[in-house]
């Protein structure tokens, strides 16, 4: 493989529109069938321009372009291959966790290629240590980043075929015809498929090759609404998770987790009656708990409920919701004095928002699970993995093996969330097979293990103040100052996001990022009010890293945003103005403008509703797209005290209307998914789901004590609606959908309720303090709950 | 070791297991019938979803040796095959027409309770509710419940007497 550095032809141009921007290099490489490459870093378009007034550091540069930019230096090739049966293949250097990257890919593929997308196989990449800081799949920045190269790919594929089918069906370039996978001599209706031309098609070594890409006006797949190419293995059960895979040998394997954060365990007291249950193969201690290996998962189970073991004290012993707050209290730092707020007015008012945002569990539904093979000099893992590189370095460290040594294949994840972006299962599961002796485990954490000794989303306190004008003729609408302070818990970004900072030297980021930490940094890249209200500063200080905590789906702005919406709402009523007309008054991007425009009209804003019910309305911007939602909430008793078996159901989002922009769209129905998921999750944050500290742990150990959006908290009325856009790439999809909601949410909460958020602090999720009352904590010792035997009396 | 014997997907199967393994791992790690997913071993998040003798019911919480050689057990991947049906259960077809899932891992056990669901209402000669789909407990994380909503309704107005 040739080490060339590939560049862009052309500078692209900055309308994005002209030939500049569809004519680039990439490589053909020798084979005996084709084989086509382009470098990844040539995701990265020209920095946007044309901002004009102070902005904030995420509108000229985001952590899309941070992630993108990360991968500049190296050349980092991503190949497509034409097969002798006429398919496409190419394994994508990111990770399936159910947000849609195989069918988008595939469509891209399909579209610059002109195959049908039942034609084009994704796979996921293993770990490719090459690649750098360029696989890792987060902060909604697939597509983003790999659009352009696996479109370059596939033309040069394109084009290579075309060019052997020539002289094969003595056509000029100018009398042929691609279709479906074909290639068709226009007078004599000769034709060829792809396939049978892979061969001829291919290059002894390896050449470079200028191409150009398709029009956009001339797209046919891309844009048009397309279902999963998973969608039937998922309703037939064919698609396989981790822990479906059948690795010869590897059994079932589980830990004896301690009762309290991060304890460590000192011994296994009854090692010997252990052993002796039926189906135990193999018992050992590890750094994090007892590991026990059966024949079923059941016998594991069964295995760590009869464990004695001794443990030390964990991470957090004795501190519970409230200390911690008290801890992010002491910490918060001060609002700017009035005095330094430029041109602020006598007879300025200051309006104050103060908002807690409690723990929360990013698990998904497939519990952190990996499969590892560890021999003396080996180790092959296979596991739904977000960074696999990291995951390789750290078991290869582990092992005291070179990184060449470990094999990680990246498996298809049920769900993610930010919570596979750590490789915590894969490192154990590796550490738990070494442990046995080098014997083959299928390693899955109990549910009770996620919300309890799992990834979290920190505890944070968000303040907010503005200040607003000396009421004079009007002035009473000019905001001149916007301050937010948030206080977290510290944010875990060492899975690989925090470095691609550290790669970037500070010459080459446009605003000082430098002598700030990673979690400021990316606090910094995400957050953008959107709002033209004078001197704006959003700020993150951070206290107690004690906790595993990790960036859960949207990281900071659901949080940030929530107290953020709340503000204006606040505004707007000190104003006397509409929400929708003074947020329109205030919005600095046309593009949410439209957004809110759109949401506000379809879900008939301003409608007369009954007491105890209200909407709200709330925008956001980030992933180089912009995003509103309106809800509208029933906070009636009868909703409220509705009465579900081991539910919580409080008050209830009856309908949503969200509006998105993201950019160009590949798959419509694949973002709306998108958006819906990203809406639950809004819903989720804002009344339902959270953890509860107390005496040094968790106390949530089940989906019926974690209370994450269920078919009663749904709103029975959803839509979404994608918006044309204006820009001409890819913008982030993944997490798009979270703040608004959140926000949207938390602002119909306190109209319906008639609370005044700025005369009194807010606490989310609304429900936490209730919901405590909604379940019995189960068992610390043992750690996990005894599988139930009356399923065949509940049948239904 | 115990002989447990039942039917599963249609087939006589026979396992050399304890009597109170549960029923889940029997099928996952025994049988590797991988449908079923494991999501909570409590009968909480309903992932495992399956039938017996045509009904829902949670393989995480039933011992094996509570299970008659007669029962009748259906995962996911046998839905579709019973009756001779090779191609997909009508309830299967419009998961796939409203695109429900998203990472997948919830929707076998979706599919199966939505299945039961259309027979219990059928039973009882009425049609699905918006208060029957409110009291659907399996979790699904991604957060597909209004596409999940869809396709029940409409996988249950395709479903014929024998489905």
């Amino acid at each position: 493989m040739t080490s060339t550095t590939v560049q862009p032809a052309e500078h692209p141009d900055e309308s994005g529109r002209g030939l500049g921007r569809r004519r680039f290099l990439g490589y053909v490489l020798g084979g005996s069938t084709l084989v086509t490459a382009a470098d990844l870093s040539l995701g990265r378009a020209a920095h946007a321009a044309g901002i004009k007034s102070a902005p904030q550091v995420s509108e000229i540069y985001d952590l899309e372009d941070l992630q993108t930019d990360a991968a500049l230096p190296t050349a980092q090739l991503i190949q497509i291959e034409i097969n002798r049966d006429g398919t496409a293949s190419f394994a994508i250097p990111r990770m399936e966790v159910g947000q849609g990257i195989v069918t988008s890919t595939a469509m891209i593929i399909a579209e610059e290629l002109d195959l049908p997308v039942e034609k084009v196989r994704v796979t996921l990449a293993p770990a490719r240590p090459e690649l750098l800081l360029n696989q890792l799949t987060g902060g909604s920045n697939t597509t983003f980043s790999t659009y352009t190269p696996i479109r370059v790919a596939a033309a040069l594929a394109r084009g290579a075929l075309i060019e052997a089918a020539l002289p094969l069906l003595e056509a000029n370039a100018d009398r042929i015809q691609v279709i479906a996978g074909t290639i068709t001599n226009i007078d004599t209706g000769e034709s060829i498929g792809f396939g049978d031309l892979s061969e001829a098609a291919a290059w002894p070594v390896d050449r470079i090759s200028e191409v150009v890409l398709k029009e956009e006006s001339d797209f046919t797949v891309i844009g048009t609404p397309r279902n999963r190419t998973d969608a039937r293995a998922a309703v037939t059960g064919a698609k396989e998770f981790s822990m479906d895979l059948d690795i010869p040998g590897a059994l079932p394997t589980m830990v004896c987790r301690p009762p309290t954060l991060n304890g460590t365990p000192e011994r296994l007291l009854n090692r010997r009656e252990v052993m002796r249950m039926d189906g135990v193969t193999h018992v050992a201690k590890t750094s994090r708990g007892i590991a026990v290996r059966a024949r079923t998962f059941g016998q594991c189970i069964d295995a760590i409920r009869a464990m004695k073991v001794s443990w030390n004290a964990g991470s957090v012993e004795g501190e519970s919701d409230e200390t911690i707050l008290a801890e992010l209290r002491g910490a918060e730092l001060p609002f700017t004095p009035l005095t330094q707020i430029p041109d602020l007015p006598l007879g300025n008012r200051t309006l104050e928002i103060d908002c807690e945002f409690m723990f929360r569990s990013s698990a998904a539904l497939e519990p952190y699970a990996a499969i590892a093979s560890v021999t003396e000099d080996s180790a092959e893992i296979w596991g739904g993995l977000k960074v696999p590189i990291l995951a390789q370095q750290d078991i290869a460290q582990m092992l005291g093996m070179s990184q060449e040594q470990v094999t990680v294949n990246v498996i298809t994840g049920g769900g993610s969330f930010g919570h596979k972006l750590f490789s915590d299962h894969a490192i154990e599961a590796a550490e738990c097979s070494r442990a046995f002796g080098n014997v083959p485990v299928r390693l899955m954490w109990h549910r009770a293990d996620e919300p309890r000794q799992g990834r979290l989303h920190p505890m944070v306190t968000s303040r907010v103040r503005a200040a607003t004008g000396g009421g004079l003729l009007g002035g009473g609408r000019k905001v001149y100052g916007y301050e937010q302070r948030n206080t977290s818990v510290v944010t875990d970004f060492s899975h690989g996001l925090g470095e691609m900072i550290t790669s970037i030297s500070a010459d080459d980021l446009p605003l000082n990022l430098g002598e700030l930490t990673y979690s400021q940094s990316i606090f910094l890249l995400t957050q953008e009010l959107g709002y033209d209200f004078g001197a704006v500063t959003q700020l993150l200080n951070e206290v107690d890293d004690r906790f595993n905590t990790g960036s859960m789906r949207n990281i900071y702005s659901p949080d940030t945003r929530v107290a953020a919406e709340m503000m204006v709402d606040a505004l707007a009523k000190d104003a006397r103005m509409d929400p929708m007309e003074y947020r329109l008054e205030f919005l600095r991007n046309e593009n949410t403008k439209r957004a809110l425009r759109k949401v506000c009209k379809e879900g008939n804003w301003g409608r007369t509703m009954p007491p105890g019910t209200a909407q709200g309305i709330a925008i956001h911007r980030e992933y180089k797209g912009t995003t509103a939602c309106l809800v509208e909430i029933d906070c009636r008793p009868a909703t409220v005290n509705r009465k579900i078996r081991e539910a919580v159901t409080g008050p209830r989002v009856t309908k949503g209307v969200f509006a998105v922009d993201a950019g160009l769209v590949i798959n419509p129905r694949g973002l709306e998914a998108q958006m819906m998921g990203g809406f639950a999750d809004g819903l989720a944050l804002t009344l339902t789901s959270s953890v509860h500290l107390k005496a040094g742990h968790f106390l949530e150990a089940s989906w019926d004590n974690y209370f994450y959006t269920r078919q009663w908290n749904i709103a029975p009325e959803f839509e979404v609606h994608v918006l044309e856009s204006d820009r001409p790439g890819p913008g982030g999809a993944g997490e798009a959908g979270v703040a608004a909601t959140a926000a949207a949410t938390a602002n119909a909460y306190v109209r319906a309720m008639r609370i005044d958020p700025t005369k009194q602090t807010m606490r989310f999720p609304v429900n936490h303090d209730t919901s405590l009352s909604a379940f019995t904590p189960k068992s610390f010792v043992p750690p996990v709950p005894v599988s139930p035997t009356n399923g065949l009396k509940l049948t239904r | 070791m115990p002989k447990q014997t039942f039917i599963l997907n249609g087939k006589s199967v026979t396992v050399n297991v304890a009597d109170d393994v549960r029923v889940l791992w029997v099928l996952r790690d025994i049988l590797k019938v991988t449908g079923p997913k494991y999501g909570c071993g409590i009968n909480v998040c309903k992932a495992c979803t399956s039938h017996v003798n045509g009904k829902a019911f949670n393989p995480c919480s039933v011992k094996v040796g509570d299970l008659k050689r007669t029962d009748e057990i259906t995962t996911i991947e046998g839905l579709a095959t019973l009756d001779g049906r090779k191609d997909l259960h009508p309830m299967q077809q419009a998961w796939i027409d409203r695109d429900v899932a998203q990472c997948g891992y919830c929707q076998p056990g979706q599919i199966m309770e939505a299945v039961a669901l259309a027979r219990r209402v059928r039973r009882e000669r009425r049609s699905i509710t918006e208060a029957d789909l409110d009291a659907i407990r399996n979790v699904c994380r991604c957060g597909t419940y209004t596409r999940i909503r869809e396709a029940v309704v409409q996988g249950a107005r395709a479903m014929g007497p024998n489905d």
